[in-house]
């Protein structure tokens, strides 16, 4: 979606401001907070597409407003809710109410480390052949779906070349929909500054990002 | 610059709430908020570009969190401290503070009357002969300036047509800064939309906008 | 529920903390009265990345990639497969990829749509690399940036930025300083900083170890 979490290119946020000695965590509820939305991805049942667009479908000037951690909280109490394992009274009481609804699997302490190293490889098997081949030219498509994408703005409409072919992966605009993996071919395309912003583009830069083959036509 | 006020084409702002017999100022302080600013255009301590310009500055996060016309206070508030009208203690003070700046002249109450019923025209004399003509086809350029512009990031390098030759008007990108007017000729472009948003998107639909001769490009 | 990412808090801070922790708190009673959380795994998930996984893995692999010219081919062809033989990878490191920084050529990397970072050779993502003004500009403007970072590359220097738009996770390898000859792995890694991994800043100087 075009939402607040859309930033590149967008201007007036101020200058970058690293904190000296940054703690990992800056309050003690950001660390349930994180570790609590980590937890519930076995039990919750969604996939991290679904989390990261429960976390861009907001107003934009809440996005904006908001800390880091208090946009996951948002997200993970949409998500629990949304699938009915919690309930806005439960909320309210801070405590359950009603039985719990069945789940798959909960995490244990014992398969933290498993799972943590097991991560989450979106790397499927296809029998079907990549589009582009590394040099090939090729423009962003100019789509605007509402719903998960990972086309920034920025790139759309503008034309960049090939550097890489990754593999085939799991495409997020349908999986953050519950339509399924439908892994797509994913390219590394870069593009010069100038073709991004116009003449005021400093020519000593190039940008990639990584895109799947629906996000891209023959330039 | 691409600000927050840049929202054409943005996803998650919510339905549009019309609200019943809404009057015309939410408050008291609404009402002084736009009489100043009126008052000070008058005055012409600044230009209107340049009052747009210093709105649009406002950080993204606290933009989209102002009211309108908490965002004309907060932008009117700025400008009294850029161009020396008031001081920092002077705002905090809710008063002048010794030594006072008086005003050369003061807006008057026919002045205001005179203003609403002539309004401010922008057209200027023309430099040159216009560029284009109604039917050509014309391109947005891809230009992101980071002072301010009136060609929305939505129509940045997509193609359209003249539909109307408008006149030569002041050019807000020049003015803003204090530039100049320096004046350029004034087009309604139309785009399709399914140019501007894609493919997908709604056939019927067709969008204008004014754009001056700077910001497009014959195809 | 607004909250700066201006690290002056003032007079709001307080009552905002405790809005949080009584929501977090909430939700997790809930959660665990449910039994869909184990409140062991939470401690061992909040023990792991405050404690256990950071930049000194990464450092443990620009070092060696520095002395061992065959893992650093390695790195840079199949940088998941190379830093598996350290023993990371995982979450946020299934697909790593490994960007050379020469004289010539200066990587950065941003996620301009999240905050999707290389957790498992760098640990969390600090608090400005997911905020709005890294996001918006590094794409645009990335010498501004480096700048606010007092870093000032030469003007031919180009630069590439990497935007994390997939699940390819990006850690960039900056160049070994001069006068390191014979410096053990352990003692290189001490000069790997974070940031340098990210493309907002060099590594350490021999004469910046105290």
């Amino acid at each position: 979606m075009n939402g607040g979490q859309d930033l590149g290119g967008t201007d007036g946020h101020g200058p970058v401001q690293p904190e000296p000695n940054e703690p990992v965590f800056h309050a003690e509820w950001e660390k349930r907070a994180f570790a609590i939305t980590l937890a519930m991805g076995m039990p919750g049942g969604w996939n991290i597409d679904m989390s990261r667009f429960a976390r861009e479908n907001r107003p934009p000037g809440e996005y904006l407003a908001m800390s880091y951690y208090q946009i996951w909280f948002a997200a993970l109490e949409h998500m629990t809710k949304e699938r009915g394992l919690v309930a806005d009274d439960e909320i309210a009481a801070g405590r359950s109410l009603r039985p719990p609804k069945p789940v798959k699997r909960v995490l244990s302490p014992a398969d933290v480390a498993e799972t943590l190293h097991r991560g989450g490889p979106t790397e499927r098997e296809t029998n079907t052949k990549a589009i582009f081949k590394p040099g090939d030219a090729v423009r962003a498509k100019n789509i605007n779906p509402p719903t998960h994408t990972r086309l920034p703005r920025y790139v759309r409409g503008r034309i960049g070349t090939i550097e890489r072919v990754i593999g085939c992966h799991v495409f997020p605009d349908s999986n953050a929909q519950g339509a399924g993996e439908n892994p797509q071919w994913l390219y590394t395309v870069r593009f010069d500054s100038r073709e991004l912003w116009g003449d005021d583009g400093d020519p000593s830069v190039a940008v990639s990002i990584d895109a799947w083959e629906p996000y891209l036509v023959p330039a | 610059m691409n600000g927050a006020a840049d929202m054409g084409g943005m996803h998650g702002f919510g339905p549009v709430v019309p609200e019943q017999n809404e009057p015309v100022f939410h408050a008291d302080w609404e009402k002084s908020a736009f009489a100043l600013n009126m008052v000070t255009g008058v005055a012409r301590l600044w230009n209107l570009d340049a009052f747009r310009f210093k709105r649009e500055c406002i950080p993204p996060a606290q933009y989209l969190n102002l009211s309108y016309y908490g965002l004309w206070t907060v932008a009117l508030e700025q400008m009294m401290l850029e161009y020396g009208i008031a001081t920092p203690e002077e705002l905090a003070a809710g008063h002048a503070i010794a030594p006072v700046k008086k005003a050369a002249r003061m807006v008057t109450a026919a002045d205001m009357t005179t203003m609403v019923r002539c309004g401010s025209p922008y057209n200027r004399p023309a430099p040159a002969p216009a560029r284009f003509k109604v039917g050509d086809q014309v391109r947005a350029k891809n230009m992101h300036p980071k002072t301010h512009t009136r060609l929305p990031r939505y129509a940045r390098g997509h193609t359209g047509n003249i539909v109307r030759v408008v006149g030569c008007h002041v050019f807000p990108d020049s003015n803003a800064s204090n530039a100049g007017e320096n004046p350029h000729w004034l087009y309604t472009v139309r785009f399709d939309g399914r140019e501007l948003w894609g493919a997908d998107s709604d056939p019927t639909v067709r969008v204008c906008i004014e754009a001056w001769e700077p910001y497009l490009e014959p195809l | 529920m607004a909250h700066d990412h201006d690290h002056h808090h003032d007079h709001d801070h307080g009552s905002e903390l405790s809005e949080m922790q009584l929501r977090t708190r909430a939700l997790e009673t809930i959660l665990l009265e449910k039994g869909y959380i184990d409140p062991a795994a939470i401690d061992v998930l909040i023990e792991t990345y405050e404690k256990k996984i950071g930049p000194r893995n990464g450092a443990q692999v620009v070092a060696k990639a520095w002395v061992d010219p065959i893992f650093r081919k390695w790195l840079f062809e199949d940088g998941t497969a190379a830093i598996a033989t350290l023993d990371f990878g995982g979450r946020s490191g299934n697909h790593l990829v490994a960007l050379e920084n020469t004289p010539s050529v200066h990587n950065m990397v941003v996620c301009t749509l999240c905050s999707c970072y290389p957790w498992a050779v760098l640990g969390l993502p600090p608090l400005w690399y997911k905020s709005a003004p890294y996001r918006s500009r590094t794409v645009a403007d990335p010498r501004s940036v480096l700048r606010d970072f007092g870093l000032e590359l030469p003007k031919d220097t180009e630069i590439r930025v990497w935007d994390s738009t997939a699940e390819l996770r990006y850690m960039v390898v900056p160049m070994r300083p001069p006068g390191t000859d014979g410096w053990s792995k352990e003692k290189l890694a001490e000069l790997v900083t974070r940031d340098s991994m990210i493309g907002t800043g060099l590594a350490k100087q021999p004469r910046d170890l105290k």
